[in-house]
């Protein structure tokens, strides 16, 4: 019986695709050209699978679209907001993606956000490749403590628990805002508001570690940045939608809030211009997940995921 | 009659507030003075304590100018290179440092260098700072999951343990090497080596916690970067005179090492530019305790003890005894 058909939208790292080209007929992508939707569409003709990446727009009318030949889609990724999954699920398409395996890294840019933000490491960093540092002074880039802060975390989902886990160690007292409250086992001493206005006064530090949907869209404006304590600090490693990013620049200029940590931006890799004019923000590029570790067990849940499918199995990674 | 103080560096508001309220002071914010200038303001303003931090060499030559009425001086940070100890206590005056406090920033600091070396954090900024117009590939610009990974701490002191204690958060395994082997509930489930050279293999990361002296100055020089496992990163936010330079150069270039993280050099602020030119090191300028909190607290530790010695108490935090 001859392998089935896989199509690949992006470069994989070499370990997954040397799997995917054992076990499918894969069609790699070995420049790792952007794919547009009727890119996908044609490239899809005759394929069983697909594995895709958020950087893919697979809305109603590409789906819609897909050749009746595709079983499964797969998404090298634990968000899928790019996918419009009404519209799989009306063409009873069987849509799996990738959790668990990339909380701890996601949780440890977070970290590395927060830390970063409140000590002003870009602008040390930034100072001294300038060649500008001209010495030890007691009131030079006097940041803020971490250690003993309160964490308000928006999204207590496996990202968020872990990110608990790490503030715990620095002392921080966690808060989050939920849609419900956990179990006592998993909450691990973090405290739940019922209430958003108690939420935000109790952010000293914010973290955003929500997917990214409609009900989530900007839902950091500017009348929640306005009810978090003065000279807050805020950071984003989830999605960039969740931001209003114009009310985020204002009160970093302002001071509501005094530093920002951001990882993912809304129509990235294009940001708001805005940002690259503070000093007050630390900025990645989407990496949250860039370990080599965590790609490759990235890329073997997916190919897990799309391999049950196939062989008429239930995938544990199904989106529901 | 409030005792007559002067600031030898410019010092946070709030530690001002304090001194207004409770010394006799010329300029309560202090003001960045030479050494002749420190001797002159001392002398004309008959003086009984100085408030001073490292930028301000204190050695034999400067306490013996020191007019007679000063009877303490206090350093605003927990190091004491730039006071000769020996020569103070040779005079009989009473010199003392701001310990314990800077704890919990210093740790904070050297976590952060841990995860922005471990997660290419320089080089994430650069491309940000370049105007990021282009997605990454899923095999492209990784870095190193920090959670899980083997932590070597040389010197598990205050700060060592603080460090040791973050570590735990990730799932980190911790080894350390010191003097002396510590109680179980200071060591905290780590595992000691008595020999420094012996810890070095296991290390996925190793960050340097000891204080500088002459055992301990380079002890980071080539034999030892060459003990570290391939791929093992570096920190180091206590001294730069522990690293030898050079070596510590050689492994970055060859890829010997992974990354580093560096908040102190041999020379500051003049650092070996050589460093900036690689990406794979992380940079910052001598930051470990520069939080509005934890200067605060370090003034007021000063305070403390300079209040504590005109008083006719013993100094909290002496450097001699």
């Amino acid at each position: 019986m001859p392998k089935p058909v896989l199509l690949v939208t992006r470069r994989l790292p070499p370990a997954i695709e040397e799997r995917a080209a054992r076990d499918y007929q894969a069609r790699l992508n070995p420049e790792d050209a952007p794919r547009t939707g009727a890119d996908i569409l044609r490239l899809a003709q005759g394929a069983d699978a697909i594995l895709c990446c958020p950087a893919e727009k697979l809305d109603a009318a590409t789906i819609g679209a897909l050749p009746a030949s595709i079983k499964v889609l797969g998404t090298f990724s634990v968000g899928y907001d790019h996918i419009d999954i009404s519209a799989a699920r009306m063409r009873s398409l069987p849509v799996v993606n990738t959790p668990d395996v990339l909380s701890v890294a996601t949780a440890e840019i977070a970290m590395l956000l927060i830390l970063a933000a409140a000590r002003r490491a870009g602008e040390g960093e930034r100072l001294v490749r300038a060649g500008k540092w001209t010495g030890w002074r007691p009131t030079q880039l006097i940041g803020t403590q971490v250690s003993g802060r309160r964490l308000g975390i928006f999204g207590m989902g496996r990202i968020g628990r872990e990110l608990a886990r790490m503030a715990g160690a620095f002392g921080m007292e966690v808060h989050y805002r939920n849609q419900n409250r956990l179990p006592a086992e998993l909450e691990g001493g973090a405290i739940w508001h019922d209430d958003e206005d108690s939420f935000l006064a109790a952010c000293e530090v914010l973290s955003l570690n929500a997917p990214g949907a409609d009900s989530t869209r900007r839902w950091l404006n500017a009348e929640r940045i306005g009810k978090l304590p003065a000279g807050a600090i805020v950071v984003n490693a989830s999605r960039g939608t969740l931001v209003d990013d114009a009310a985020l620049i204002d009160a970093l200029r302002e001071g509501q809030v005094a530093f920002a940590g951001l990882d993912v931006y809304d129509g990235e890799p294009r940001l708001n211009q805005g940002y690259l004019g503070l000093e007050n923000v630390v900025l990645l590029p989407h990496l949250g997940s860039a370990t080599r570790e965590t790609r490759d067990a990235m890329g073997n849940l997916a190919l897990d995921g799309i391999d049950a499918v196939l062989d008429g199995r239930e995938p544990k990674n199904l989106v529901r | 009659m409030k005792p007559r103080l002067i600031v030898s560096r410019q010092i946070p508001p709030a530690v001002a507030e304090r001194i207004r309220a409770e010394f006799d002071c010329p300029w309560p914010e202090g003001r960045d003075m030479t050494a002749d200038e420190v001797i002159a303001a001392l002398t004309e303003t008959k003086a009984d304590a100085l408030l001073l931090t490292s930028h301000l060499k204190f050695g034999a030559d400067v306490i013996a100018r020191l007019p007679a009425n000063v009877k303490i001086a206090a350093t605003c940070s927990v190091g004491f290179e730039h006071i000769d100890v020996p020569a103070a206590k040779a005079r009989g005056l009473p010199v003392t440092n701001t310990p314990d406090v800077l704890t919990d920033c210093t740790a904070d600091l050297t976590f952060l260098l841990i995860l922005a070396a471990c997660r290419r954090a320089h080089e994430y900024d650069a491309i940000m700072r370049a105007g990021w117009r282009q997605g990454y590939g899923l095999g492209e610009m990784l870095g190193l999951k920090v959670s899980g990974k083997r932590l070597g701490i040389l010197g598990l002191g205050r700060i060592g343990q603080a460090v040791a204690q973050r570590a735990r958060g990730f799932g980190m395994q911790v080894l350390y090497s010191n003097p002396r082997r510590l109680p179980p509930e200071q060591e905290q489930g780590a595992t000691y080596f008595s020999e420094f050279h012996a810890m070095l293999p296991h290390c996925d990361v190793l960050s340097l916690h000891a204080r500088s002296g002459v055992d301990t100055v380079n002890i980071m020089n080539a034999e030892a970067f060459a003990l570290l496992p391939k791929g093992a990163v570096f920190v180091n936010a206590a001294r730069g005179n522990l690293v030898d330079e050079e070596a510590l150069l050689a492994a970055l270039t060859s890829g010997h090492l992974f990354a580093a993280g560096l908040d102190v050099f041999h020379n500051e602020p003049a650092f070996d530019v050589r460093f900036a030119a690689l990406p794979n090191t992380f940079l910052i300028p001598h930051m470990g305790s520069a939080t509005v909190e934890t200067r605060t607290a370090m003034g007021m530790r000063a305070l403390d003890n300079i209040a504590a010695v005109l008083a006719g108490r013993p100094a909290i935090d002496p450097l001699w005894h």
